[in-house]
């Protein structure tokens, strides 16, 4: 067995993407993400890898992007104000196919806001923050064991399908410990070569990186290839987690922090008779639709539970289509929704 | 069997790192754990906490609503915390710097003299290690030698070995004040 380590879920992710071989790390500190850029601060020069402190969050991901071209692993990481600085890279880095890891470890806002746990940039993540037809493959850690793994498949999804990958925390995530068995680091030698970077063009013809294309119709073609990647990333890479659905009258939807809550209610719930499961995405983006649907199908109630105002509850009434109830229980500001108060709510709407 | 204990003080009283030992003394015994600090504002100048679950089965929510034990260090957190305590729970009162009794008779109190024993072993800086000793005697959740060799580690891996007999007393010390 692998050697337990107790981390917070920002070392857990720091190490993981050291571990799957993350060469160029680049940032601007924040809080509740800090111990992330410590962690890599210790780490990478040790291993000979790059890390920045760059001097803004804008300056920090348009580093990614030239990581990212040149062909190696890149990540940044920031919280909810920084990472909306990075939209525009962001956008950038989705037009030219560059696979790159974005670490969101969300706090309360919007505008400064505050540091305590949020999950109120799911709109920005999910949706497109920046400019354009894009996507990123965005993955909800609901656990410091699994935001370590869904690091790992955060650096494979984005060479595999050359594309952004955002990881979604929060900053109950981000502080908290958690025993973590990471995994065996890989030889960033042994990774796939890149073909396509630019490393230099001695013996072959240029490798050109560009986001634009001044011709409508070349636009509309890049277009089309980006939407083509993204139809086969939803039919690929839906990941989710069903808990005690098969008999339920009520289900609990909530990813992240959230659902690891709610999975404490669901057991009080269970203990007092009632007949409650829990739907958790893991892929934000590509959300679950059918696997959410065919759970509506055989329940009277799909409860959504975020710390935000309902930015999941849009893609959960989606999912559902009017086949089962669809209440709503959120906390904002960086208030945290406990087990008690998530019991309250499934009670109330059990009847 | 899950057990949850909310640890409260004054910034600087070391609450955070009691907790911290105490889960890493948990996984090391084999238990699942979490540790989940407050790291609000109040981490300067108010009041500081922190919870710890440990747990034979994975732990869902690290956030409490109704801890099995407390251990307040100041005044601040009795108020804030005594009532969220549940039934049949401890309660660690550090009677050296609160001066009132916890109104409930629902939960079991344990007055003990923190900052009295830890400056009779010479220093007010292992509040929390005389603090986590008491609520291992009273809690019973992770054995004293676990939390031993757990704050032994956390010391020698901050350069701060030196300390351990000090902090190792002062867990003896806390443990030996409850009967």
């Amino acid at each position: 067995m692998a050697l337990r380590q107790l981390l917070r879920g920002n070392e857990a992710i720091a190490e993981a993407a050291i571990r799957a071989g993350c060469m160029c790390y680049f940032a601007y500190p924040i809080t509740p993400q800090a111990e992330l850029l410590e962690h890599m601060a210790r780490n990478m020069p040790r291993l000979g890898r790059t890390f920045i402190q760059a001097e803004s969050e804008v300056a920090a991901i348009s580093m990614v992007y030239g990581a990212a071209s040149a062909g190696v692993r890149t990540m940044t990481s920031s919280s909810s104000p920084g990472i909306s600085l990075k939209q525009e890279g962001i956008s950038y880095l989705a037009g030219s196919n560059l696979p790159s890891v974005i670490v969101n470890v969300v706090r309360g806002g919007p505008g400064l806001g505050n540091i305590a746990p949020s999950q109120c940039d799911y709109f920005q993540a999910t949706k497109g923050g920046g400019h354009g037809d894009y996507h990123m493959i965005v993955l909800g850690p609901s656990t410091v064991p699994e935001a370590a793994q869904l690091t790992t498949l955060a650096f494979d999804l984005a060479d595999l399908y050359r594309t952004p990958v955002m990881i979604l925390a929060d900053g109950l995530l981000g502080q908290m410990l958690e025993p973590v068995e990471l995994p065996e680091p890989i030889d960033p030698a042994s990774l796939p070569r890149k073909e396509w970077a630019a490393t230099g063009a001695a013996g072959r013809d240029p490798n050109i990186i560009l986001s634009f294309d001044l011709g409508p119709d070349n636009l509309k073609r890049m277009n089309e290839a980006l939407q083509a990647k993204y139809r086969e990333i939803r039919k690929r890479e839906i990941r989710y987690e069903e808990s005690d659905v098969a008999d339920a009258d009520l289900v609990i939807a909530a990813y992240g922090s959230t659902a690891r809550i709610a999975k404490s209610a669901l057991q009080m719930a269970r203990a007092e008779g009632l007949k409650v499961g829990l739907f958790r995405p893991i892929t934000l983006w590509p959300f679950p639709y059918d696997a959410l649907r065919a759970v509506a199908d055989h329940v009277d109630t799909v409860l959504t539970v975020e710390m935000s105002a309902g930015q999941m509850w849009e893609d959960v009434r989606l999912a559902v289509a009017e086949r089962a109830k669809t209440p709503f229980y959120g906390e904002m500001g960086g208030v945290v929704p406990t087990p008690r108060s998530i019991l309250n709510e499934v009670r109330k709407d059990a009847r | 069997m899950e057990r949850s204990v909310i640890i409260a003080g004054f910034g600087g009283q070391g609450v955070l790192l009691a907790g911290k030992i105490l889960a890493q003394a948990g996984m090391d015994h084999g238990l699942e754990v979490t540790w989940l600090p407050s790291y609000g504002p109040e981490m300067r100048g108010g009041t500081a906490n922190c919870t710890v679950v440990l747990s034979d089965a994975p732990v869902g929510s690290p956030i409490v609503d109704e801890p099995d034990a407390l251990i307040v260090l100041n005044r601040p957190s009795l108020e804030k915390f005594e009532a969220t305590v549940a039934k049949g729970g401890i309660i660690i009162v550090n009677a050296s710097l609160i001066d009132r009794k916890v109104g409930r008779k629902d939960v079991a109190a344990h007055y003990v003299p923190i900052n009295d024993i830890a400056l009779k072993l010479g220093d007010a800086r292992v509040v929390n290690m005389v603090a986590l000793g008491a609520y291992l005697r009273a809690a019973d959740t992770v054995p004293l030698d676990a939390v031993k060799r757990a704050m032994a580690k956390a010391l020698e891996d901050s350069g701060k070995g030196k300390f351990v007999p000090m902090n190792d007393k002062a867990l003896d010390g806390g443990y030996g004040a409850v009967s």
